[in-house]
Protein backbone atom coordinates (compact mmCIF):
# COMPACT_ATOMS: atom_id res chain seq x y z
CA UNK A 1 0.00 0.00 0.00
CA UNK A 2 1.42 3.28 -0.93
CA UNK A 3 1.08 6.40 -0.06
CA UNK A 4 0.87 8.38 3.62
CA UNK A 5 -2.00 7.07 5.73
CA UNK A 6 -3.41 7.94 8.57
CA UNK A 7 -5.79 4.81 10.14
CA UNK A 8 -8.11 5.51 13.32
CA UNK A 9 -5.69 8.14 14.58
CA UNK A 10 -6.46 9.20 17.66
CA UNK A 11 -5.13 11.83 20.13
CA UNK A 12 -6.09 13.17 23.48
CA UNK A 13 -5.18 15.96 25.47
CA UNK A 14 -6.21 15.64 28.81
CA UNK A 15 -9.10 13.31 28.44
CA UNK A 16 -10.62 15.68 25.19
CA UNK A 17 -9.78 13.57 21.79
CA UNK A 18 -8.50 16.31 19.06
CA UNK A 19 -8.42 13.34 16.65
CA UNK A 20 -10.91 11.28 17.15
CA UNK A 21 -10.20 7.73 14.84
CA UNK A 22 -9.30 10.06 11.65
CA UNK A 23 -8.51 7.96 8.70
CA UNK A 24 -6.73 9.76 6.03
CA UNK A 25 -4.84 8.55 2.56
CA UNK A 26 -2.79 11.24 0.95
CA UNK A 27 -1.32 10.29 -2.74
CA UNK A 28 2.15 10.65 -3.66
CA UNK A 29 1.96 13.22 -6.85
CA UNK A 30 -0.93 15.25 -5.43
CA UNK A 31 -1.44 18.38 -3.39
CA UNK A 32 -4.05 16.92 -0.08
CA UNK A 33 -4.86 19.93 1.38
CA UNK A 34 -5.97 19.72 5.41
CA UNK A 35 -8.69 22.05 5.78
CA UNK A 36 -10.98 23.36 9.02
CA UNK A 37 -11.86 25.38 11.43
CA UNK A 38 -9.64 26.77 14.12
CA UNK A 39 -9.15 23.47 16.65
CA UNK A 40 -9.74 21.28 14.14
CA UNK A 41 -7.17 19.38 14.72
CA UNK A 42 -5.53 19.66 11.44
CA UNK A 43 -1.95 20.73 12.61
CA UNK A 44 -1.98 17.52 15.02
CA UNK A 45 -2.52 15.58 12.48
CA UNK A 46 -0.06 16.78 10.57
CA UNK A 47 2.51 16.29 13.21
CA UNK A 48 1.05 12.72 13.68
CA UNK A 49 1.65 12.35 9.45
CA UNK A 50 5.76 14.00 10.41
CA UNK A 51 5.86 11.49 13.33
CA UNK A 52 6.31 14.18 15.51
CA UNK A 53 3.46 13.24 17.37
CA UNK A 54 2.81 9.30 18.58
CA UNK A 55 -1.18 8.59 18.46
CA UNK A 56 -2.73 7.74 21.72
CA UNK A 57 -4.34 5.32 19.22
CA UNK A 58 -4.28 3.94 15.76
CA UNK A 59 -1.46 4.58 13.24
CA UNK A 60 0.15 6.95 10.50
CA UNK A 61 1.87 4.85 8.16
CA UNK A 62 4.27 5.90 5.22
CA UNK A 63 4.04 2.82 2.29
CA UNK A 64 3.03 0.54 4.66
CA UNK A 65 4.91 1.13 7.58
CA UNK A 66 4.35 2.88 10.59
CA UNK A 67 5.92 6.38 10.48
CA UNK A 68 7.20 5.64 13.96
CA UNK A 69 8.78 2.44 13.07
CA UNK A 70 11.22 4.15 10.67
CA UNK A 71 14.39 5.18 11.58
CA UNK A 72 14.88 8.99 12.14
CA UNK A 73 17.10 9.86 9.33
CA UNK A 74 15.11 8.09 7.04
CA UNK A 75 12.06 9.51 8.21
CA UNK A 76 14.05 12.64 7.48
CA UNK A 77 15.06 11.92 4.00
CA UNK A 78 11.07 10.64 2.94
CA UNK A 79 9.57 13.37 4.66
CA UNK A 80 10.08 17.03 4.52
CA UNK A 81 8.11 18.82 7.26
CA UNK A 82 7.74 22.86 6.92
CA UNK A 83 6.86 23.75 10.55
CA UNK A 84 4.21 26.65 11.33
CA UNK A 85 6.81 29.09 13.33
CA UNK A 86 9.42 30.36 10.98
CA UNK A 87 11.88 30.07 13.28
CA UNK A 88 15.89 31.18 12.51
CA UNK A 89 17.55 31.38 15.71
CA UNK A 90 21.11 32.59 14.33
CA UNK A 91 22.09 34.99 11.72
CA UNK A 92 23.26 32.48 9.18
CA UNK A 93 23.23 33.39 5.14
CA UNK A 94 20.29 31.77 2.85
CA UNK A 95 23.03 29.44 1.22
CA UNK A 96 23.74 27.85 4.68
CA UNK A 97 20.66 27.35 5.71
CA UNK A 98 19.49 25.72 2.69
CA UNK A 99 22.21 23.58 3.10
CA UNK A 100 20.67 22.71 6.53
CA UNK A 101 17.99 20.71 4.85
CA UNK A 102 20.93 18.11 3.65
CA UNK A 103 20.95 16.95 7.33
CA UNK A 104 19.22 13.70 6.82
CA UNK A 105 21.27 12.71 3.85
CA UNK A 106 24.64 13.43 5.70
CA UNK A 107 26.60 11.01 8.00
CA UNK A 108 29.85 12.91 8.25
CA UNK A 109 30.93 15.94 8.26
CA UNK A 110 31.94 15.84 4.23
CA UNK A 111 30.02 17.60 1.66
CA UNK A 112 28.68 15.19 -1.13
CA UNK A 113 28.31 16.27 -4.95
CA UNK A 114 24.61 15.18 -4.47
CA UNK A 115 24.32 17.64 -1.62
CA UNK A 116 25.42 20.45 -3.80
CA UNK A 117 23.03 19.51 -6.76
CA UNK A 118 20.44 19.47 -4.04
CA UNK A 119 20.72 22.69 -2.80
CA UNK A 120 21.00 23.99 -6.09
CA UNK A 121 17.93 22.55 -7.78
CA UNK A 122 16.12 24.03 -4.33
CA UNK A 123 17.51 27.63 -4.56
CA UNK A 124 16.39 27.61 -8.31
CA UNK A 125 13.20 25.76 -7.56
CA UNK A 126 12.11 28.67 -5.44
CA UNK A 127 13.54 31.34 -6.66
CA UNK A 128 16.14 32.82 -4.58
CA UNK A 129 19.42 32.78 -5.92
CA UNK A 130 19.81 36.34 -5.98
CA UNK A 131 19.44 36.19 -1.83
CA UNK A 132 22.35 33.23 -1.41
CA UNK A 133 23.90 35.85 0.23
CA UNK A 134 22.01 37.39 2.82
CA UNK A 135 21.71 37.03 6.17
CA UNK A 136 18.26 35.25 6.86
CA UNK A 137 17.51 37.41 9.64
CA UNK A 138 17.16 40.51 7.43
CA UNK A 139 14.82 39.03 4.77
CA UNK A 140 11.51 39.90 4.35
CA UNK A 141 8.41 37.52 5.42
CA UNK A 142 7.89 36.57 1.78
CA UNK A 143 11.70 36.20 0.98
CA UNK A 144 12.14 34.24 4.31
CA UNK A 145 9.02 31.75 3.72
CA UNK A 146 10.51 31.20 0.08
CA UNK A 147 14.19 30.33 1.92
CA UNK A 148 12.65 27.99 4.55
CA UNK A 149 10.69 26.06 1.62
CA UNK A 150 14.11 25.92 -0.50
CA UNK A 151 15.03 24.07 3.06
CA UNK A 152 12.67 21.60 2.85
CA UNK A 153 13.16 21.04 -1.05
CA UNK A 154 16.91 20.45 -0.52
CA UNK A 155 16.06 17.81 1.67
CA UNK A 156 14.77 15.97 -2.21
CA UNK A 157 11.39 14.60 0.07
CA UNK A 158 9.16 11.98 -1.58
CA UNK A 159 6.69 13.98 0.86
CA UNK A 160 6.55 17.69 1.45
CA UNK A 161 4.44 18.37 4.60
CA UNK A 162 3.41 22.58 5.36
CA UNK A 163 1.92 23.93 7.92
CA UNK A 164 0.17 26.78 7.26
CA UNK A 165 3.05 27.72 4.67
CA UNK A 166 0.76 31.33 3.65
CA UNK A 167 0.11 32.61 6.81
CA UNK A 168 1.50 36.30 7.26
CA UNK A 169 2.35 36.21 3.35
CA UNK A 170 0.81 39.04 0.57
CA UNK A 171 -0.95 38.11 -2.47
CA UNK A 172 2.00 37.24 -4.49
CA UNK A 173 4.32 35.63 -2.14
CA UNK A 174 1.18 33.21 -1.66
CA UNK A 175 0.79 32.49 -5.18
CA UNK A 176 4.66 31.65 -5.22
CA UNK A 177 4.67 29.59 -2.26
CA UNK A 178 1.71 27.95 -4.25
CA UNK A 179 3.31 27.17 -7.04
CA UNK A 180 6.46 25.72 -5.53
CA UNK A 181 3.62 23.19 -3.89
CA UNK A 182 1.93 22.76 -6.93
CA UNK A 183 5.49 22.15 -9.09
CA UNK A 184 6.57 19.66 -6.37
CA UNK A 185 3.49 17.38 -6.83
CA UNK A 186 3.87 17.63 -10.61
CA UNK A 187 7.54 16.58 -10.35
CA UNK A 188 6.05 13.12 -8.01
CA UNK A 189 6.10 13.95 -4.66
CA UNK A 190 3.46 13.41 -2.30
CA UNK A 191 2.45 17.23 -0.73
CA UNK A 192 -0.10 17.67 2.35
CA UNK A 193 -0.96 21.49 3.28
CA UNK A 194 -2.87 23.10 6.11
CA UNK A 195 -4.47 25.92 4.73
CA UNK A 196 -7.05 28.41 5.65
CA UNK A 197 -8.60 30.01 3.09
CA UNK A 198 -10.73 27.81 1.14
CA UNK A 199 -9.73 29.49 -2.17
CA UNK A 200 -6.32 28.72 -1.65
CA UNK A 201 -7.17 25.34 -1.20
CA UNK A 202 -9.48 25.60 -4.99
CA UNK A 203 -6.21 26.86 -6.58
CA UNK A 204 -3.78 24.06 -5.22
CA UNK A 205 -5.28 21.44 -3.85
CA UNK A 206 -6.42 18.36 -5.96
CA UNK A 207 -7.24 16.12 -2.88
CA UNK A 208 -8.93 17.72 0.64
CA UNK A 209 -9.45 16.65 3.51
CA UNK A 210 -12.45 18.47 5.80
CA UNK A 211 -11.78 18.52 9.59
CA UNK A 212 -13.69 19.56 12.33
CA UNK A 213 -13.32 19.27 16.10
CA UNK A 214 -11.07 15.97 15.67
CA UNK A 215 -13.05 14.26 12.77
CA UNK A 216 -12.90 14.07 9.28
CA UNK A 217 -16.28 15.72 7.61
CA UNK A 218 -15.07 14.25 4.38
CA UNK A 219 -12.33 13.66 2.30
CA UNK A 220 -11.58 13.33 -1.78
CA UNK A 221 -10.94 15.16 -5.11
CA UNK A 222 -11.46 19.05 -4.20
CA UNK A 223 -14.15 19.29 -6.51
CA UNK A 224 -16.55 16.63 -4.52
CA UNK A 225 -15.47 17.94 -0.91
CA UNK A 226 -15.95 21.34 -1.05
CA UNK A 227 -19.10 22.42 -1.81
CA UNK A 228 -21.66 25.25 -0.49
CA UNK A 229 -23.53 22.29 1.87
CA UNK A 230 -20.39 20.98 3.32
CA UNK A 231 -18.49 23.91 3.75
CA UNK A 232 -21.78 25.78 5.60
CA UNK A 233 -21.71 22.02 7.65
CA UNK A 234 -18.10 22.56 9.10
CA UNK A 235 -17.30 26.06 8.93
CA UNK A 236 -20.88 27.30 9.76
CA UNK A 237 -20.22 29.87 7.04
CA UNK A 238 -23.25 30.58 4.29
CA UNK A 239 -20.75 31.22 0.77
CA UNK A 240 -21.10 31.27 -2.62
CA UNK A 241 -18.84 29.06 -4.93
CA UNK A 242 -18.39 30.80 -8.60
CA UNK A 243 -16.01 30.26 -11.43
CA UNK A 244 -13.94 32.91 -12.75
CA UNK A 245 -13.04 33.86 -16.38
CA UNK A 246 -10.43 31.51 -16.50
CA UNK A 247 -12.42 28.46 -15.88
CA UNK A 248 -11.04 28.35 -12.15
CA UNK A 249 -13.29 28.28 -9.13
CA UNK A 250 -13.74 30.76 -6.18
CA UNK A 251 -15.43 30.83 -2.81
CA UNK A 252 -17.27 34.16 -1.23
CA UNK A 253 -18.08 33.93 2.38
CA UNK A 254 -21.60 35.33 2.61
CA UNK A 255 -22.61 35.13 6.39
CA UNK A 256 -22.19 33.39 9.37
CA UNK A 257 -25.38 30.75 9.59
CA UNK A 258 -27.23 31.03 13.15
CA UNK B 1 36.55 34.03 7.64
CA UNK B 2 36.38 30.73 7.64
CA UNK B 3 36.45 28.72 10.70
CA UNK B 4 39.98 26.87 9.62
CA UNK B 5 41.69 29.72 9.26
CA UNK B 6 40.37 31.65 12.56
CA UNK B 7 41.12 28.31 14.62
CA UNK B 8 45.03 28.56 13.05
CA UNK B 9 45.39 32.53 14.02
CA UNK B 10 43.64 31.30 18.03
CA UNK B 11 46.20 28.66 17.93
CA UNK B 12 49.13 31.29 17.30
CA UNK B 13 47.91 33.61 19.79
CA UNK B 14 47.35 30.87 22.53
CA UNK B 15 51.10 29.82 21.57
CA UNK B 16 52.13 33.44 22.21
CA UNK B 17 50.34 33.94 25.12
CA UNK B 18 51.47 30.75 26.80
CA UNK B 19 54.79 32.03 25.98
CA UNK B 20 54.43 35.16 27.90
CA UNK B 21 52.60 32.84 30.67
CA UNK B 22 55.78 31.36 31.15
CA UNK B 23 57.62 34.39 31.42
CA UNK B 24 55.28 36.99 33.47
CA UNK B 25 54.83 36.76 37.13
CA UNK B 26 56.43 38.31 40.36
CA UNK B 27 59.56 36.75 39.40
CA UNK B 28 59.86 37.25 35.42
CA UNK B 29 61.99 34.60 33.71
CA UNK B 30 63.24 35.34 30.57
CA UNK B 31 64.27 33.01 27.44
CA UNK B 32 67.45 32.93 28.80
CA UNK B 33 66.82 31.27 32.07
CA UNK B 34 65.23 28.32 30.38
CA UNK B 35 67.51 25.82 31.18
CA UNK B 36 67.28 23.12 33.15
CA UNK B 37 70.70 24.15 35.17
CA UNK B 38 68.89 27.49 35.86
CA UNK B 39 67.75 28.05 39.14
CA UNK B 40 64.60 29.61 37.83
CA UNK B 41 63.66 26.87 35.45
CA UNK B 42 62.06 25.74 38.29
CA UNK B 43 59.53 28.21 38.62
CA UNK B 44 58.28 27.30 34.93
CA UNK B 45 58.28 23.37 34.88
CA UNK B 46 56.61 23.15 38.36
CA UNK B 47 54.73 26.57 38.62
CA UNK B 48 54.30 28.29 35.59
CA UNK B 49 54.10 25.59 32.89
CA UNK B 50 50.81 23.48 34.88
CA UNK B 51 49.52 26.96 35.70
CA UNK B 52 49.46 27.50 31.55
CA UNK B 53 48.31 24.54 30.51
CA UNK B 54 45.75 24.63 33.37
CA UNK B 55 44.15 27.75 31.59
CA UNK B 56 44.60 26.57 28.39
CA UNK B 57 42.23 23.47 29.40
CA UNK B 58 39.97 25.66 31.65
CA UNK B 59 39.78 28.41 29.19
CA UNK B 60 38.70 25.79 26.36
CA UNK B 61 35.94 23.80 28.49
CA UNK B 62 34.54 26.62 29.53
CA UNK B 63 34.50 28.76 25.89
CA UNK B 64 33.31 25.16 24.38
CA UNK B 65 30.54 25.09 27.31
CA UNK B 66 28.90 28.30 26.49
CA UNK B 67 29.20 27.45 22.87
CA UNK B 68 27.22 24.26 23.14
CA UNK B 69 24.96 25.63 25.82
CA UNK B 70 24.16 28.84 23.45
CA UNK B 71 23.37 26.61 20.70
CA UNK B 72 21.40 24.17 22.43
CA UNK B 73 19.11 27.18 23.93
CA UNK B 74 19.35 28.98 20.78
CA UNK B 75 19.71 31.75 23.36
CA UNK B 76 23.05 34.36 22.93
CA UNK B 77 22.95 34.84 26.36
CA UNK B 78 22.81 31.38 27.46
CA UNK B 79 25.85 30.13 29.76
CA UNK B 80 26.82 27.31 31.62
CA UNK B 81 26.08 29.21 35.08
CA UNK B 82 23.05 29.69 34.49
CA UNK B 83 21.80 26.01 33.67
CA UNK B 84 23.18 24.89 37.31
CA UNK B 85 26.03 23.11 36.50
CA UNK B 86 28.75 25.45 37.50
CA UNK B 87 26.51 26.27 41.02
CA UNK B 88 26.07 22.27 41.67
CA UNK B 89 30.00 21.75 41.00
CA UNK B 90 31.11 24.75 43.40
CA UNK B 91 28.86 23.10 46.07
CA UNK B 92 30.21 19.99 45.73
CA UNK B 93 33.57 21.43 46.26
CA UNK B 94 32.49 23.54 48.70
CA UNK B 95 31.03 20.38 50.65
CA UNK B 96 34.26 18.85 50.26
CA UNK B 97 36.00 22.29 51.99
CA UNK B 98 33.44 22.61 54.48
CA UNK B 99 33.87 18.95 55.61
CA UNK B 100 38.07 19.32 55.96
CA UNK B 101 37.92 16.47 53.70
CA UNK B 102 40.23 18.67 51.32
CA UNK B 103 43.01 16.72 52.65
CA UNK B 104 43.59 14.11 49.67
CA UNK B 105 44.20 16.00 46.07
CA UNK B 106 41.51 13.71 44.70
CA UNK B 107 38.50 14.41 47.39
CA UNK B 108 37.57 17.80 46.11
CA UNK B 109 37.23 17.12 42.34
CA UNK B 110 35.28 13.93 43.18
CA UNK B 111 33.10 16.04 45.03
CA UNK B 112 33.07 18.49 42.47
CA UNK B 113 32.07 16.18 39.75
CA UNK B 114 29.44 14.73 42.10
CA UNK B 115 27.87 18.01 42.51
CA UNK B 116 27.55 18.58 38.47
CA UNK B 117 27.01 15.22 38.11
CA UNK B 118 23.88 15.16 40.76
CA UNK B 119 23.01 18.89 38.83
CA UNK B 120 22.87 16.95 35.43
CA UNK B 121 20.88 14.59 37.05
CA UNK B 122 18.17 16.70 38.35
CA UNK B 123 17.91 18.27 35.16
CA UNK B 124 17.61 14.93 33.28
CA UNK B 125 14.54 13.99 35.73
CA UNK B 126 12.90 17.40 35.57
CA UNK B 127 13.11 17.89 32.13
CA UNK B 128 12.19 14.04 31.17
CA UNK B 129 12.63 12.46 27.98
CA UNK B 130 10.81 14.86 25.84
CA UNK B 131 13.85 17.29 25.34
CA UNK B 132 11.86 20.41 26.17
CA UNK B 133 13.99 23.46 26.00
CA UNK B 134 11.90 25.96 28.10
CA UNK B 135 11.07 22.84 31.17
CA UNK B 136 14.87 22.31 30.91
CA UNK B 137 16.46 26.00 31.51
CA UNK B 138 13.63 26.25 34.00
CA UNK B 139 15.17 23.30 35.61
CA UNK B 140 18.53 24.44 35.40
CA UNK B 141 17.47 28.18 37.17
CA UNK B 142 15.96 26.35 39.71
CA UNK B 143 18.47 24.01 40.35
CA UNK B 144 21.43 27.01 40.10
CA UNK B 145 19.64 29.12 42.79
CA UNK B 146 18.94 25.93 44.96
CA UNK B 147 22.42 25.16 44.82
CA UNK B 148 23.12 28.92 45.50
CA UNK B 149 21.42 28.89 48.39
CA UNK B 150 23.17 25.49 50.29
CA UNK B 151 26.06 26.99 49.63
CA UNK B 152 25.40 29.73 51.19
CA UNK B 153 23.82 27.87 54.28
CA UNK B 154 27.47 26.29 54.51
CA UNK B 155 29.48 29.29 54.70
CA UNK B 156 26.82 31.12 57.08
CA UNK B 157 27.20 27.46 59.63
CA UNK B 158 31.09 27.20 58.85
CA UNK B 159 32.47 25.81 61.88
CA UNK B 160 35.53 27.93 61.73
CA UNK B 161 36.60 31.44 60.67
CA UNK B 162 39.41 29.13 59.43
CA UNK B 163 36.30 27.33 56.99
CA UNK B 164 34.87 30.28 56.38
CA UNK B 165 37.76 31.85 54.71
CA UNK B 166 38.67 28.50 52.31
CA UNK B 167 35.26 28.61 51.42
CA UNK B 168 35.42 31.68 50.28
CA UNK B 169 38.62 31.93 48.68
CA UNK B 170 37.67 28.98 47.15
CA UNK B 171 34.36 30.48 45.70
CA UNK B 172 36.16 33.49 44.13
CA UNK B 173 38.28 31.15 41.47
CA UNK B 174 41.88 31.11 41.05
CA UNK B 175 44.97 29.48 38.94
CA UNK B 176 46.94 29.95 41.60
CA UNK B 177 49.39 27.15 42.97
CA UNK B 178 48.05 24.66 40.92
CA UNK B 179 50.25 21.62 39.95
CA UNK B 180 50.23 18.92 37.83
CA UNK B 181 47.81 16.84 39.85
CA UNK B 182 45.32 19.05 38.61
CA UNK B 183 46.02 18.78 35.03
CA UNK B 184 46.43 15.21 35.47
CA UNK B 185 42.12 15.39 36.53
CA UNK B 186 41.18 17.88 34.83
CA UNK B 187 42.83 16.96 31.10
CA UNK B 188 41.15 13.90 30.20
CA UNK B 189 37.31 14.72 31.88
CA UNK B 190 37.36 18.13 29.84
CA UNK B 191 38.70 15.79 26.55
CA UNK B 192 35.62 13.08 27.07
CA UNK B 193 33.23 16.23 27.67
CA UNK B 194 34.69 17.79 24.33
CA UNK B 195 34.16 14.71 22.17
CA UNK B 196 30.64 14.46 23.74
CA UNK B 197 30.03 18.34 23.11
CA UNK B 198 31.86 18.07 19.29
CA UNK B 199 29.09 15.00 18.54
CA UNK B 200 26.10 17.43 19.02
CA UNK B 201 27.71 20.06 16.18
CA UNK B 202 25.35 19.05 13.35
CA UNK B 203 22.22 18.78 15.67
CA UNK B 204 22.77 21.83 17.23
CA UNK B 205 22.79 23.13 13.53
CA UNK B 206 19.45 21.67 12.79
CA UNK B 207 18.40 23.38 15.61
CA UNK B 208 18.85 26.53 14.35
CA UNK B 209 15.12 25.93 12.21
CA UNK B 210 13.17 25.05 15.77
CA UNK B 211 12.76 22.55 17.74
CA UNK B 212 9.90 20.87 15.12
CA UNK B 213 12.25 21.37 12.07
CA UNK B 214 15.52 19.20 13.62
CA UNK B 215 12.98 16.57 14.88
CA UNK B 216 11.47 16.28 11.75
CA UNK B 217 15.21 15.90 9.61
CA UNK B 218 16.08 13.49 12.05
CA UNK B 219 17.47 15.06 15.38
CA UNK B 220 16.86 12.76 18.59
CA UNK B 221 15.84 15.29 21.18
CA UNK B 222 16.98 12.64 23.30
CA UNK B 223 20.39 12.38 22.84
CA UNK B 224 20.82 15.12 21.76
CA UNK B 225 19.99 16.45 25.64
CA UNK B 226 21.97 13.67 27.19
CA UNK B 227 25.31 14.59 25.12
CA UNK B 228 24.87 18.59 25.77
CA UNK B 229 24.21 17.68 29.69
CA UNK B 230 26.99 15.26 29.84
CA UNK B 231 29.83 16.73 27.91
CA UNK B 232 28.77 20.28 29.60
CA UNK B 233 28.50 18.57 33.20
CA UNK B 234 32.10 16.87 32.55
CA UNK B 235 33.84 20.39 31.10
CA UNK B 236 32.29 22.71 34.16
CA UNK B 237 33.11 20.02 36.76
CA UNK B 238 36.29 19.86 36.10
CA UNK B 239 36.90 22.90 35.48
CA UNK B 240 35.46 24.36 38.87
CA UNK B 241 37.62 21.31 40.58
CA UNK B 242 40.36 22.68 39.44
CA UNK B 243 39.82 26.34 39.76
CA UNK B 244 36.88 27.19 41.47
CA UNK B 245 34.07 29.55 39.58
CA UNK B 246 35.31 31.36 37.26
CA UNK B 247 32.29 33.03 34.93
CA UNK B 248 31.59 34.27 32.21
CA UNK B 249 34.23 33.24 29.40
CA UNK B 250 31.43 30.70 28.44
CA UNK B 251 29.11 34.15 27.50
CA UNK B 252 31.57 36.00 26.15
CA UNK B 253 33.62 34.09 23.80
CA UNK B 254 31.29 32.36 21.72
CA UNK B 255 29.88 35.87 21.56
CA UNK B 256 32.78 37.43 20.01
CA UNK B 257 33.52 34.62 17.67
CA UNK B 258 30.18 35.00 16.48
CA UNK B 259 31.59 37.94 14.69
CA UNK B 260 33.72 36.24 12.96
CA UNK B 261 32.53 33.26 11.47
CA UNK B 262 28.81 33.61 11.67
CA UNK B 263 26.09 32.21 13.45
CA UNK B 264 26.19 28.49 12.77
CA UNK B 265 26.54 27.00 15.80
CA UNK B 266 28.67 24.18 14.40
CA UNK B 267 30.79 26.71 13.21
CA UNK B 268 31.45 28.31 16.70
CA UNK B 269 32.77 25.16 18.67
CA UNK B 270 36.37 25.23 18.18
CA UNK B 271 36.65 29.00 17.58
CA UNK B 272 35.37 29.02 20.89
CA UNK B 273 37.29 27.01 22.99
CA UNK B 274 40.40 28.44 21.41
CA UNK B 275 39.23 31.30 22.26
CA UNK B 276 38.27 30.72 25.59
CA UNK B 277 41.60 29.11 26.47
CA UNK B 278 43.30 32.93 24.63
CA UNK B 279 40.82 34.63 26.78
CA UNK B 280 41.80 32.66 30.49
CA UNK B 281 45.68 32.80 29.41
CA UNK B 282 45.54 36.61 29.33
CA UNK B 283 43.50 36.97 31.98
CA UNK B 284 45.87 35.08 34.22
CA UNK B 285 48.91 36.94 32.73
CA UNK B 286 47.04 40.12 33.54
CA UNK B 287 46.23 39.02 37.05
CA UNK B 288 49.92 38.46 38.04
CA UNK B 289 50.95 41.27 36.16
CA UNK B 290 49.29 43.69 37.66
CA UNK B 291 50.84 44.87 40.84
CA UNK B 292 48.18 44.82 43.27
CA UNK B 293 49.16 43.75 47.06
CA UNK B 294 47.64 40.25 47.22
CA UNK B 295 47.16 38.82 43.49
CA UNK B 296 43.98 39.59 41.97
CA UNK B 297 41.86 36.48 41.78
CA UNK B 298 41.02 35.11 37.85
CA UNK B 299 37.45 34.59 38.88
CA UNK B 300 36.91 38.68 39.86
CA UNK B 301 39.02 39.93 36.91
CA UNK B 302 36.53 37.38 34.47
CA UNK B 303 33.38 39.03 36.66
CA UNK B 304 34.98 42.44 36.44
CA UNK B 305 35.12 41.60 32.80
CA UNK B 306 32.37 39.88 32.15
CA UNK B 307 29.54 41.71 34.09
CA UNK B 308 29.51 45.30 31.66
CA UNK B 309 29.85 42.98 28.89
CA UNK B 310 26.84 40.94 29.68
CA UNK B 311 25.05 44.12 30.77
CA UNK B 312 26.30 45.66 27.10
CA UNK B 313 25.38 42.34 25.25
CA UNK B 314 21.42 43.37 27.01
CA UNK B 315 21.56 46.80 26.00
CA UNK B 316 22.37 46.07 22.27
CA UNK B 317 19.92 43.38 22.24
CA UNK B 318 17.20 45.62 23.57
CA UNK B 319 18.14 48.09 20.92
CA UNK B 320 17.31 45.26 18.29
CA UNK B 321 14.38 44.29 19.52
CA UNK B 322 12.50 47.94 20.18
Amino acid sequence: MTGLTANGLTVRFGGRAVLDRVDVACSPGKVTALLGPNGAGKSTLLACLAGLRAPDDGTATLDGTGILALDRRERGRRIGLLPQTPDVHWDIDVATLVELGRFPHRAGWGRSPADAVAVERAIAATDIAALRDRVVTTLSGGERSRVLLARVLAGEPAWLLADEPLASLDPAHQLDVLAVLKAAASAGAGVVVVLHDLNHALHVADDVVLLRDGRVVAAGPVEAVLTEARIAETYGVATEIGTARDGSRFVVALGRIG
Amino acid sequence: MSVARFSLLLTLAIVAAAALSLIAGKVWVPFDAWRATDPRWLIIAELRLPRTVLAIIIGAALGLSGAAMQGYLRNPLADPGLFGVSAGAALGAVLSLYFGFAVSALVLPAFALAGAAGTMLILALLAGRSGSLIVFALAGVIVSSVAGSLTALAISVAPTPFAVSEIVTWLMGALTDRSWDDVKIALPLVALGGVMIAATARSLDALTLGEAAARSMGVDPARLQWLIVGGVGLCIGASVAAAGIIGFVGLMVPHMVRRVVGGRPSATLLPSALGGALLLLLADIACRAIPTVSELRLGIAMALLGGPFFLWLLASMRRTLA
